[in-house]
């Protein structure tokens, strides 16, 4: 049979191009199975009985009436899984609690009916017995002298403390000129991932558990719930679903997951659990809220001298990544300008409020919040322009920091001049200022952000690595087998990409296989901007040894030398450019020979990034990401609305390698950034969510968002994967910020806690409000 | 349990007939019922707009409409849209604007935006920002949806929606 030859058009470089996402066309269609479209025959549905009281012992709990409905299979209290352990970050709850609640969104009992109607009306027949306790609705409550004990071996409800210092404090502000201080607190908002939770938990007949997950971090998961059920972690499979949203929230294990593993072990059924949206503003994460003092100071000619910071985090009842995040707050605080003196004490306290998890950002949001309010503070107090002032304090690249950060790359200084080039910058903050005393109430207002994160791992578990396997097969297709998961950020069509630009082909000669980890190679997990970078390399890696086998073949085929050789259009080519081989039947060729092979190889990426020290000192990241934001706005000082009018961002990503995919994310970050500055506010009183839907808890929509203008600045990092660095999560970072400055710039007061609703703003205007005050204990 | 409801309708072009229990929403009737799960759940309350469809040519949230309510109409759903010619093109234009990332809302929105430009062929950008403002995406910030919406709305017929490795 005489086969055409398979040639592709290939254009010489696939890096920087405008790369739709392979998974686009069947999200558009409707096509994609997301974990609640998922329908195992047999499976039984699940629903978790949530606790009414916010803090409340469980005197008792009456079952029999929901067991005796039609159609249930199974009700559940922790009575009837003894063997039962602590899950989460802190192994700090029971998946169903025993004898206490500590928040309302506790889970008490869960039923597998036949369908979500019957779990449902049993849920409502199950009766309990609380008696009140205490309710411990902020720290201050928490951390009082004899206040109630939430957890029996924390005596004072300190979940975790964080402290580190560089320099020395009191000599820094001894060469202050000037000294601020104030006092900053940020509010509760939530992920709002449109998809809902879910999950679906299956056993065969000797045990192996499969589970429909939607984690963000599937082989650290498999350990955990081995230990949950005391077997094997090799017994344990995962398959990862195509997921409805993730930012952080999926990084934790959560009670409904256990549970509903529970009620497939009783019940030798497959069990689907979903939640509904109203259960997602309750039972899932949230950003962890912060009181935090800061005081800060520098020299007459605007070098900075010193940063003091103490923080306290409301951790919620238990706790989840929320209370690691002054991990990331301390990098902002000790580097993202040069400070050679600092000190840093953070507590999260328990309370009754609902648990603080990881939220795109890390913390990082709130610290940058804080300093860059100052930043603008200390600008103004000598006299120097906010630009300027920011420029004499950039990292450079090549720096060290006291804190033993390594910026191999760092293009700070040109985000900042870049953006504040082209939003005119210092132009507009002079005219917005002088029309502070016009009579004219819708004032106009211009604030600069800068951040700093992690864009090259982050080594906080012992391996931040991860593995690819690649197979070439008689066709010259190309399946990509990776331990990175999809979440919508488009990582399987960068890594495709990455791919192809090493081998010569099409976006279409590649299938990626990324979602099963009876398949896939170890990977830590989606989180701190790591998949491109970590991923990525180890995604070339595999591609170079693939193609150096392939070539090394070839060489021993014409007697050439492998370097006059390449890849490109499908075709194995010499250096000029000839076509020598057509790649597929080349390698059908080669397992049809007497040395039959196949082109298949591994490779596992770990990156040179290193663990801190018990001080924190240390280099956690392979590669750092730098960003500067400038947001404009429009204020109406007679109603407090505030309009975010433009964003002007400069972002150093390394290097572009999916110029789409990588504006989709800063786009959608900088969104999500508006919505933390501006119009979301998860409403927690007495422990209780007051706006659990999207009614009362306002996301941004498309007729407010804002012109939006972004550069980027290629530092091409040494380390990155053809140059480029992490950049999830920056976007979000200094838009709080950025609009904080701006409404200091339109109005000259500055509002030192979020969000800027519009009530919030008008009585900061009209002296109907004060500023947040340290009260911690 | 309640009483059920026996309904005829047409449903992406084809006649369907159905018993439904009367409080059974469109959404779950569609999802459930139907198998046709392109429609999402984001909220069941209105809110969100991933459950949007078309009915008798308007576009309504399906998690609101009484499944019992679709008895005598015409029904369209994300699979129906994506059949036609211009839900094709709107489809095209999804991928190559990267309107799509977590796709959760993406059919929502792409049947609302169908329904946009049926209504307003010339949709200009704030009419377009306005006509998807009842869909929530929480990962795209939306700019990217507008580019394709407008871009879908006006087809330049001398390019092809995307060629790969266009600049
Ligand atoms: S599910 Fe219908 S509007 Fe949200
Ligand atoms: S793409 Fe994820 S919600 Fe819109």
């Amino acid at each position: 049979m005489n086969e055409p030859a398979k040639t592709w058009s290939v254009p010489d470089s696939l890096i920087g191009k405008r790369i739709p996402k392979m998974d686009a066309p069947d999200k558009a269609s409707g096509r994609t199975r997301y974990i609640q479209d998922l329908e195992i025959p047999g499976a039984l549905h699940g629903k978790i009985l949530r606790s009414t009281r916010v803090h409340a012992r469980i005197l008792s709990i009456d079952t029999s009436a929901a067991k005796a409905l039609a159609g249930v299979h199974a009700v559940i209290t922790a009575a009837d899984v003894p063997w039962q352990r602590p899950i989460g970050v802190g192994r700090d709850h029971l998946p169903l609690k025993a004898d206490r609640v500590l928040s309302l969104r506790d889970e008490i009992a869960a039923v597998a009916a036949d369908s979500e109607a019957i779990a449902e009306a049993a849920l409502k027949l199950i009766r309990v017995v609380y008696e009140p306790l205490p309710v411990l609705a902020t720290t201050i409550a928490a951390s009082a002298p004899g206040a109630p004990r939430l957890h029996p071996d924390r005596p004072d409800n300190v979940a975790m403390t964080f402290d580190y210092a560089q320099g020395d404090l009191a000599q820094g502000e001894a060469e202050s000129d000037v000294v601020v201080e104030d006092v900053f607190r940020l509010h509760y908002v939530t992920h709002c991932c449109m998809g809902v939770s879910g999950v679906i938990a299956e056993f065969d007949p000797s045990g192996n558990l499969l589970l429909y997950s939607n984690t963000q971090v599937p082989f650290l998961h498999k350990r955990e719930f081995a230990e949950l059920l005391g077997i094997d972690p090799g017994r344990i499979r995962i398959i990862q679903p195509p997921i409805g949203g993730g930012f952080g929230s999926k990084l934790d294990i959560y009670p409904f997951e256990p549970i509903a593993i529970f009620l497939a072990g009783i019940t030798k059924r497959p069990v689907k659990l979903v939640f509904t949206r109203e259960e997602e503003f309750i039972a899932s994460p949230t950003r962890q809220p912060v009181l935090l003092k800061l005081r800060s100071g520098c020299r007459k000619d605007g070098t900075l001298t010193f940063r003091d910071v103490e923080t306290v985090h409301d951790n919620g009842a238990y706790t989840s990544w929320g209370a690691t995040t002054p991990f990331v707050m301390m990098q902002t605080i000790s580097s993202l300008y040069r400070v050679p003196h600092c000190k840093y004490r953070t507590v999260a306290v328990y309370t009754n409020n609902p648990y603080a998890g990881s939220f795109r950002g890390y913390g990082n949001l709130q610290a940058t919040f804080a300093v860059e309010a100052h930043m603008d503070k200390l600008a103004e107090a000598v006299g120097m322009d906010g630009l300027a002032f920011r420029l004499k304090n950039a990292q450079h690249p090549g720096e060290v920091t006291p804190q033993g950060m390594h910026f191999k790359s760092c293009g700070l200084k040109e985000c900042l001049t870049t953006a504040a080039q082209r939003s005119d910058f210092l132009r507009k903050q002079a005219e917005n200022r002088s029309r502070w005393n016009d009579p004219d109430p819708v004032k106009r207002g211009i604030g600069m952000a800068s951040m700093l994160h992690v864009g090259g791992g982050a080594k906080i578990y012992p391996s931040d690595g991860c593995g690819t396997i690649l197979k070439i097969d008689d066709f010259a297709h190309v399946t990509l087998i990776t331990g990175a998961s999809e979440i919508g950020q488009g990582s399987e069509t960068v890594l495709a990409q990455l791919v192809c630009e090493e081998l010569g082909l099409p976006m279409t000669a590649v299938t990626v296989v990324n979602n099963d980890t009876d398949i896939t190679p170890w990977d830590v997990g989606v989180h701190a901007s790591r998949t491109t970078f970590i991923a990525g390399n180890s995604a070339i890696g595999a591609a170079r040894k693939a193609k150096r086998k392939i070539l090394e073949a070839a060489a021993a085929k014409t007697g050439n030398r492998i370097d006059e050789l390449g890849l490109a259009g499908g075709f194995i080519t010499a250096s000029s450019g000839e076509k020598l081989f057509e790649l597929a039947k080349f390698l059908r060729s080669l397992h049809f020979s007497d040395k039959a092979d196949l082109v298949m190889t591994s490779f596992y990426y770990e990156p040179p990034s290193r663990h801190q020290d018990k001080q924190f000192k240390g280099d956690v990241s392979a590669a750092y990401a730098w960003a500067t934001q400038v947001c404009e706005i429009e204020l109406d000082t007679e109603t407090g609305i505030v309009r975010l009018l433009k964003v002007t961002g400069a972002h150093d990503v390394g290097r572009v390698l999916n110029r789409l995919g990588i504006e989709g994310q800063i786009e959608g970050g900088i969104v999500m950034g508006q919505g933390y500055a501006l119009t979301e506010d998860l409403r927690v009183e007495a422990g209780v969510i007051r706006n659990p839907n999207f009614r009362d808890y306002k996301l941004v929509t498309a007729p407010e968002i804002p012109e939006m203008d972004i550069s980027f600045i290629e530092t091409m990092d040494g380390e990155g994967p053809q140059g480029a660095k992490g950049v999830g999560e920056a976007p979000a970072i200094c838009i709080a910020a950025a609009v904080a400055n701006a409404i200091h710039n339109a109005t000259g007061t500055r509002i030192t806690a979020l969000p800027f609703a519009p009530e919030n703003v008008y009585r900061a205007l009209h002296g109907a409000s004060e500023p947040p005050v340290w009260n911690a204990a | 349990m309640s009483a059920n409801c026996d309904i005829a309708f047409t449903l992406n072009g084809v006649k369907r007939e159905l018993s439904v229990p009367a409080g059974m929403s469109a959404l779950a009737m569609l999802r459930e019922r139907l198998g046709l799960t392109g429609t999402k759940y984001g909220c069941g309350e209105g809110e969100c707009g991933a459950c949007t469809i078309l009915v008798d040519g308007m576009s309504v949230n399906s998690c609101l409409l009484f499944a019992a309510d679709c008895d005598g109409r015409d029904v369209v759903t994300i699979e129906g849209v994506v059949q036609s010619e211009a839900g094709e093109r709107l489809r095209s234009a999804f991928v190559a604007s990267g309107a799509v990332q977590c796709g959760f809302c993406t059919p929502g929105l792409m049947v609302q935006a169908s329904h946009l430009i049926e209504q307003h062929p010339g949709a200009d950008e704030a009419a377009i920002r306005r006509g998807i403002e009842g869909n929530l995406c929480r990962c795209t910030g939306y700019r990217k949806i507008v580019d394709a919406i407008a871009s879908a709305a006006k087809p330049d017929p001398g390019q092809t929606p995307f060629s790969e490795g266009q600049p």
